[in-house]
């Protein structure tokens, strides 16, 4: 049997090469294997992460009041109802101020900014706020917020702390979104002799929207699990009343970080119970989004 | 310089057979701080098609996108010049270009249909400037008069990015003839489309000069002698800055441009010798 290599009829160009073909598939085969490892150490380490939680967590979370009573001296007893509605309305205050302040913003700079060397600092900037850690804006927050507006140490100051830290991300990733809108969507609009503000709202915002929402989820799923800025603003690790926007407050990851600081063992069930009412929380807001996105005709 | 203004001879010409929709009074485009269309004199006779044929980069979408200040939204384009329409200067600051634009509609290189239902994408330009008419009735008859409507009939709330590349250039055109413009620019409308579909689009134009001025860039000169009454030929130079930059060599009625052009550039560009 003849190769190909051995016809006389071969092109004489071939020589010209040292094609190789086995040795860089070889290669190629190489780099898949490790980015399949990658991936295969995060979901292990992710699921090392649930199954402990869960172990330590699950008994004491189906304890029967630990949703609906308040924190109690014993590790058994009580629940976490304050924390819980605490971060929730944390999360939609969050939301409610982060995403029109964000999206305008993001949508001032992409579509109506001119592009000159003040508006690429500010995009700097902003990017680099992205970065900054959570207890720096805790203590922005308990300047603004506690003392210059006097709220004090309120649910309201730490809403809108949490809102600071978010605002960066969700202005980028609003930014990239509004950007990844194609040209010619905007001119088939300006071309049928419709305004820009028409042309934002019915055609830039929509395409946008699953990309928004994308830095939203990632933005507040952030601040509802931060607990640094909120201790520097604030938050109790006890109460037993549900808080209200002008009142003392907690939060979930408060209420961990309190439960595993005490001694007695049992708390430390409590923790990863707690955890898991977080967990649950953050899957549930990607749910919502994900359902939005879903249902959005563009 | 063997640069040709064909402006005299149309005057007369142009003006015996049709009125002028535009009048382009020495309009001049830079790009980026250069010249990147010298000064262009051309009247655009109503209810014809001209065609504007020219290598790349000689500036005949530039110019198109002079007629509707589609240059506006470029960044780094500067129009200088006057340019009429229908005697109002469109580059007088007092021009609103929203308003022009609704008289001067424009299809553009690729299809590029809203991700919306077929029926939105036509009825979003009436809508948007709050026409007061039967909406389902000029859907209809926009997709009707484009050709179209038998396609899509059944399929109105299906997505106009779902159809082929004809059927949503077809779209694209339903959608701008649903504002009732005056003018219909077209910058390569067929570029991106098979030869079916192009001599769908060719005999759509032909039906639409009826009721419309159509300006149509395109790069295939068949398509020109096919469909255009009137044809400018444009050509590039290099600049004293070693920069290419476009310029209007000649204007002439078709036939003319394809048997017996006036300038040697248009000749050799047609008889294939460049280009």
């Amino acid at each position: 049997m003849t190769t190909i290599e051995q016809r006389d009829n071969y092109p004489k160009s071939a020589a010209e090469f040292t094609e190789n073909v086995e040795k860089r598939e070889k290669i190629g085969k190489v780099f898949e294997i490790l980015f399949l490892l990658g991936l295969l150490l995060g979901l292990f380490v992710l699921a090392l992460l649930l199954f402990d939680v869960l172990r330590d967590g699950l008994g004491r979370f189906l304890m029967p009041g630990f949703l609906t009573e308040t924190p109690s001296r014993f590790p058994d007893r009580g629940g976490i109802r304050p924390a819980i509605v605490s971060s929730i309305l944390l999360g939609i205050i969050v939301i409610l101020t982060t995403v029109p302040i964000g999206v305008g913003a993001a949508l001032y700079l992409e579509e109506y900014a001119p592009k000159t060397w003040w508006t690429a600092i500010i995009e700097i900037n902003i990017s680099n706020l992205a970065g900054v850690p959570s207890i720096v804006y805790g203590l922005l927050g308990l300047g603004v917020f506690n003392y210059l507006l006097g709220f004090g140490p309120t649910l309201i100051s730490g809403a809108l702390t949490l809102s600071l830290l978010s605002l960066p991300v969700i202005i980028v990733t609003a930014r990239e979104a509004i950007r990844a809108v194609p040209d010619s969507l905007r001119y088939a609009s300006y071309g049928l002799g419709v305004t820009k503000w028409q042309t934002i709202s019915h055609h830039v915002i929509p395409y946008a929207v699953p990309g928004i929402l994308t830095g939203v989820i990632i933005s507040v799923s952030r601040a509802i699990g931060d607990a640094a800025s909120l201790i520097v603003v604030g938050a109790v690790a006890f109460l037993t009343f549900n808080p209200g926007l002008f009142n003392r407050f907690m939060a979930l990851p408060i209420q961990i970080y309190s439960y595993i600081t005490r001694p007695e063992p049992g708390f430390a069930n409590a923790a990863a119970a707690t955890i898991i009412v977080l967990i649950i929380l953050v899957l549930a807001l990607n749910g919502m989004a994900i359902y939005i996105r879903q249902r959005f005709y563009y | 310089m063997a640069y040709y203004h064909s402006k005299n001879r149309l005057d007369t010409k142009a003006e015996q057979q049709n009125n002028v929709v535009f009048d382009v009074e020495g309009v001049k485009v830079y790009y980026d701080g250069f010249l990147a269309l010298l000064d262009v004199y051309l009247k655009i006779p109503e209810k014809q098609i001209t065609a504007f044929i020219g290598p790349s980069g000689c500036g005949k979408s530039t110019l198109l996108r002079c007629f509707n200040r589609m240059n506006d939204l470029i960044p780094k384009a500067k129009v200088e010049g006057r340019l009429y329409y229908r005697d109002r200067n469109i580059y007088d600051p007092k021009i609103n270009s929203v308003k022009l634009r609704r008289q001067v509609g424009m299809v553009f290189q690729r299809p590029n249909p809203f991700p919306k239902s077929i029926y939105e994408n036509i009825a979003f330009g009436p809508r948007a400037n709050g026409y007061k008419g039967n909406m389902d009735e000029l859907v209809e008859d926009s997709l009707r008069r484009a050709a179209i409507w038998d396609e899509v009939k059944d399929k109105l709330k299906a997505k106009g990015t779902a159809l082929s590349g004809g059927q949503q250039q077809r779209l694209c055109i339903a959608r701008a003839i649903a504002m009732k413009p005056d003018v219909l620019l077209m910058d390569e409308p067929c570029s991106a489309l098979d030869p079916i579909s192009t001599r769908q689009v060719e005999e759509l134009c032909l039906e639409l000069k009826e009721q419309y001025t159509i300006i149509m860039v395109t790069h295939n000169m068949q398509q020109a002698s096919r469909i255009a009454d009137w044809t400018a030929f444009f050509n590039t130079e290099i600049d004293e800055h070693g920069k290419r930059r476009g310029k209007l060599v000649e204007f002439s009625p078709t036939e003319q441009m394809f048997s017996s052009p006036t300038t040697k550039e248009a000749e050799e560009y047609i008889s294939g010798r460049f280009g």
